[in-house]
C-alpha cells in the first residue's frame, strides 16, 4: 500500500497554508466533522499552520463520544452473563459506564473479545454455538454496512446465537442539530470523508441550501484537510455555498450503492440519544422488525436500564464545537485519560484525548 | 484479643492503587497505568538504592569489578511467529536488558510455566531455539526449572529468564547521565515485531512478509563501548515503543527530548501495516530495537558502528536533548509542526473507523 508519505508532504502542506493565508481577509470558524479529522489536525498539528482568522471546531463524529452512558451500562450488563462472549471494537472497552468500564468486567471473568469487524464476531458465533454472542454496533454510516452485512449473514445461514447491540449514528441530523441552535458558530463544514464514501453526499444539498454554509466533503491526511480548509475558506471568501469533493479519490457522489442498499435493507432511520448533546430525531438506525431476533436488546430484555449522564463533563459542549477541551475547569486535572469524565477524554478520536495527548504541556500557552 | 485486632487495622497498609480493584490487561502494557501500577506498589515496597534507578538491569559491584542481574518474563500469543518464537525472544529480551547497561552477557536461567496439552512438538522446537539464540548471543543457560499447569491456566507457555552479565569497570551507563545537548540515537526501523505478532493473530495478510526484529542486541553495544563512543543511557524499545522508552527517560532525566517525525525510521510496508490498524508505529512493541543518547561528538561514529551490525543497519539520529519543556518528550510532525509525544495510558487500541 502506498499513498501515505504523499499526503503529508511539508513542502506542498506549506503551499496550501500559504494560499489559505492569501485568501483569509476575515475571520471564519469551520468545523471538521468527523474525529478522525480532529485527530489528524492535532496530530500533526495543522492548525498551527493556519491564519490565526481561521478557527477549527471540533465536531460531533467521534463514534465512541456520542455513544450514550445507557448503551455502554446496557452492554456492561449483557457482558456480564454468564454464556455471552461480547465482541466491540477495542474503543469502547475502555468507555466508562456509570459503575464501570468493560475492561473490568473482562478482569472480572467477562468473555470480551476485540474483533476488527463483525464478521469476525459472525465467525466466534458459528465456533460457539453453545454461547450468545454480541457485537456492540456502534459507529455512523461508515461501519453501518458491515453490521448489516453480519445481521444480513446471520438470517441467510441460520446462525440463531449472534445479536448486535445498536447504537448507529447518522451525520447530517447532526450537523443539521449544530446549524439550527440558536448558539451555533460554524459557517462552514469539512464533511466527514469515510461516511460520504459509503452515503455520497447529495444529502448536504439540503442543507448547504437551507443554512447558506458551504460543505466540503474531506478526507483525513494533513494535505487532504489543508485543502479542505482552502476549498470552505475560498467559498466563504466569494459568498457561495455549495457542496464541494475534495476527497475525490475516494468519494463519488452516489456513495457506494450496494452498500446503501445493505444498510436500508437491515436498518431504519429512528430518533437516538446522543451522548452529551440528547435525543436528535431522525439520527439513527435500529434493526427493522424483520431482524428483531439479531436486537440485542430485544433478546436481553434490557428496556428497564436507563442512565442519566453527569453534569460534570462539558463533552456535550465539545462535541458541538461550543467549547474547547482547555475551556473545560476539569481537563488534565480531574479528568485524564486513565480516568475519564466523559468519552471526548476516552476515544482516541475524541477532542479532549487528542488535545492531551498532543498538546497539554501547550495549556498556558494556547488561547481557548 | 481486641487490642490485637485493632492493631492488625492500624498497621495494615491499604493497597496503594484505589482507582482498580481488580488487575486490567492495561496494567501490563507498557504505559501509565504499568508505570503506575510498578511505582507505588512494587518500587515502593521493595524500595533500594539500586532498583529505584529502575534500569533494565541492576548493576552492583562485585569484587573489582560490576555485576549486572536482571530478569524478564516472556507471554506471547502465538507461541510461534513469522521472525522468531517464545523462546528466541526470551533468551533476546533478558540478553538486551544487561546490553542496556553497558553488561557483556554471561548466564541465563530459565525457567517454563507449561499448560497441560502442549504439543511435544512445539516444545521441542522452542528449545532448540532457546539454545540457538543463547549460542548466537554468547550467553551460557547455567539453570532453570520446569512447571506445569492445568489446561485453561496457561497460554501454551510462559518463559521466566533471568540474566547475569559482567560490566567493566569504568562504564556508567544511566538515566542520570543525560544532560541538555545530547544526540537521540534509533538503532533501527521500528514496529516490526508487534505488526508481526498482530498479522498473525488477527489472520491479516499484506504484500509482503512483516518479520519480527528479535534480535540480541549485547554485540553492538560492546563495540561501541570498545570504540569509547561516550554512552550516557541505553534502553531497549519493547512494549509501548519508542514512546515509551523515551518518555520513561525524559522523566527520569529531567529534561526534553524533541524527536523530528520525518527522521524516525519505519518501513513502509510496516507503516501502511499500522495505518489500516489505526495503529501509530511509535507506540508499537519491538524487541531488538535500542535508544541510545550519546555525546554528540561521537554520533557519526556511533552511527557508523551500529550500521556494521544487521540489527542496527537502519540506525539513524532522530533528535537531541534540550532543556524545556522539562521531563517531556515533544515531536515534530511530518508536516513542520509541534506537538507533544505521550506515554499511553494502557493498549493502544484499534480506532473504530
Amino acid at each position: 500500500m502506498k499513498y501515505l508519505n504523499e499526503y503529508r508532504d511539508p513542502k506542498l502542506a506549506r503551499q496550501f497554508a500559504d494560499e489559505i493565508k492569501r485568501i483569509t481577509t476575515r475571520p471564519h470558524v469551520l468545523m471538521e466533522v468527523c474525529g478522525g479529522q480532529t485527530h489528524a489536525i492535532v496530530k500533526f498539528g495543522i492548525d498551527e499552520l493556519l491564519p490565526q482568522e481561521i478557527e477549527l471546531v471540533h465536531g460531533p463524529g467521534c463514534p465512541v463520544c456520542v455513544t450514550p452512558l445507557e448503551l455502554i451500562d446496557k452492554a456492561i450488563h449483557i457482558a456480564s452473563r454468564p454464556g455471552v462472549i461480547f465482541t466491540s471494537f477495542g474503543d469502547m472497552l475502555r468507555v466508562p459506564g456509570s459503575s464501570q468500564d468493560l475492561f473490568s468486567v473482562k478482569a472480572q471473568g467477562g468473555d470480551i473479545r476485540i474483533v476488527y469487524s463483525p464478521l469476525d464476531a459472525v465467525k466466534i458465533a458459528k465456533e460457539n454455538p453453545d454461547k450468545q454472542v454480541v457485537f456492540f454496533a456502534v459507529g455512523f454510516e461508515t461501519t453501518a454496512p458491515a453490521n448489516a452485512m453480519a445481521v444480513y449473514k446471520c438470517k441467510q445461514e441460520n446462525i440463531t446465537n449472534f445479536s448486535i447491540l445498536v447504537s448507529h449514528v447518522l451525520v447530517p441530523p447532526a450537523m443539521e442539530a449544530i446549524l439550527s441552535s440558536p448558539s451555533n458558530r460554524v459557517q462552514g463544514f469539512l464533511a466527514a470523508g469515510h461516511v460520504c464514501t459509503i452515503m455520497g453526499y447529495t444529502e448536504y444539498y439540503p442543507l448547504t441550501e437551507k443554512y447558506k454554509v458551504p460543505i466540503v466533503v474531506t478526507g483525513f491526511e494533513p494535505l487532504d484537510i489543508l485543502q479542505g480548509v482552502y476549498m470552505c475558506v475560498k467559498q466563504l471568501e466569494e459568498g457561495r455555498h455549495e457542496v464541494e469533493n475534495q476527497y475525490a479519490r475516494s468519494v463519488t457522489r452516489e456513495g457506494n450503492t450496494y452498500a446503501i442498499d445493505m444498510i436500508r435493507n437491515v436498518f431504519e432511520i429512528v430518533e437516538r440519544k446522543w451522548r452529551g448533546v440528547g435525543a436528535i430525531p431522525q439520527s439513527g438506525f435500529r434493526l427493522t422488525s424483520a431482524y428483531a431476533q439479531f436486537d440485542a436488546e430485544h433478546k436481553f430484555e434490557l428496556a428497564a436500564i436507563q442512565t442519566e449522564e453527569s453534569t460534570d463533563c462539558i463533552s456535550g459542549q465539545i462535541l458541538q464545537g461550543l467549547k474547547k477541551p482547555f475551556e473545560c475547569p476539569a481537563f488534565g486535572s480531574k479528568c485524564n485519560p486513565e480516568h475519564p469524565l466523559g468519552a471526548t477524554m476516552v476515544s482516541s478520536e475524541g477532542a479532549c484525548a487528542a488535545y492531551y495527548r498532543y498538546r497539554n504541556y501547550q495549556k498556558e500557552r494556547v488561547p481557548a | 484479643m481486641n487490642t490485637q485486632v485493632k492493631d492488625n487495622v492500624t498497621f495494615s497498609c491499604p493497597v496503594p492503587i484505589q482507582e482498580y480493584p481488580h488487575v486490567l490487561l492495561a496494567h501490563g502494557s507498557g504505559g501509565k497505568l504499568m508505570h503506575k501500577l510498578i511505582d507505588s506498589m512494587f518500587v515502593k515496597t521493595f524500595s533500594g538504592q539500586t532498583l529505584d534507578d529502575c534500569h533494565d538491569a541492576a548493576v552492583r559491584s562485585f569484587g573489582a569489578g560490576n555485576l549486572a542481574f536482571t530478569t524478564d518474563s516472556y507471554v506471547v500469543s502465538p507461541l510461534i511467529f513469522p521472525g522468531g518464537d517464545i523462546g528466541r525472544l526470551a533468551v533476546n529480551g533478558t540478553v538486551n536488558d544487561l546490553a542496556m547497561a553497558g553488561a557483556k552477557p554471561l548466564f541465563l536461567s530459565v525457567s517454563f510455566i507449561l499448560e497441560e496439552g502442549l504439543s511435544m512438538q512445539t516444545l521441542w522446537q522452542i528449545t532448540r531455539s532457546i539454545k540457538d539464540a543463547a549460542d548466537y548471543a554468547g550467553v551460557e543457560i547455567i539453570t532453570g526449572d520446569t512447571k506445569v499447569v492445568d489446561k485453561g491456566k496457561g497460554d501454551g507457555m510462559f518463559i521466566t529468564t533471568a540474566g547475569i552479565g559482567a560490566v567493566d569497570p569504568g562504564v556508567t551507563i544511566s538515566p542520570r547521565r543525560i544532560t541538555t545537548g545530547c544526540d537521540i540515537i534509533v538503532s533501527g526501523d521500528l514496529a516490526c515485531h508487534g505488526m508481526a505478532v498482530m498479522a498473525v493473530r488477527e489472520g491479516l495478510e499484506f504484500e509482503s512478509a512483516i518479520e519480527s526484529d528479535t534480535a540480541p542486541l549485547s554485540e553492538i553495544v560492546q563495540d561501541l563501548l570498545a570504540a569509547k563512543v561516550n554512552i550516557r543511557c541505553l534502553r531497549d524499545l519493547t512494549r509501548g515503543g519508542l514512546s515509551s522508552a523515551l518518555n520513561e527517560l525524559a522523566s527520569s532525566a529531567g529534561c526534553s527530548f524533541q524527536i523530528d517525525e520525518s527522521l524516525i525510521p519505519v518501513r513502509e510496508d510496516v507503516a501502511s501495516a499500522c495505518e489500516m490498524l489505526g495503529l501509530d508505529p511509535l507506540y508499537v512493541a519491538n524487541e531488538g530495537r535500542f535508544v541510545a543518547i550519546i555525546d554528540p561528538a561521537d554520533t557519526k561514529r556511533c552511527l557508523q558502528i551500529m550500521q556494521q551490525h544487521k540489527a542496527g543497519r537502519m540506525a539513524r539520529r532522530i533528535g537531541q536533548t534540550t532543556q524545556e519543556p522539562k521531563g517531556l518528550v515533544t515531536l515534530q510532525s511530518h508536516i513542520g509542526a509541534k506537538r507533544i509525544l505521550d506515554m499511553l495510558s494502557g493498549e493502544q487500541l484499534p480506532r473504530i473507523c
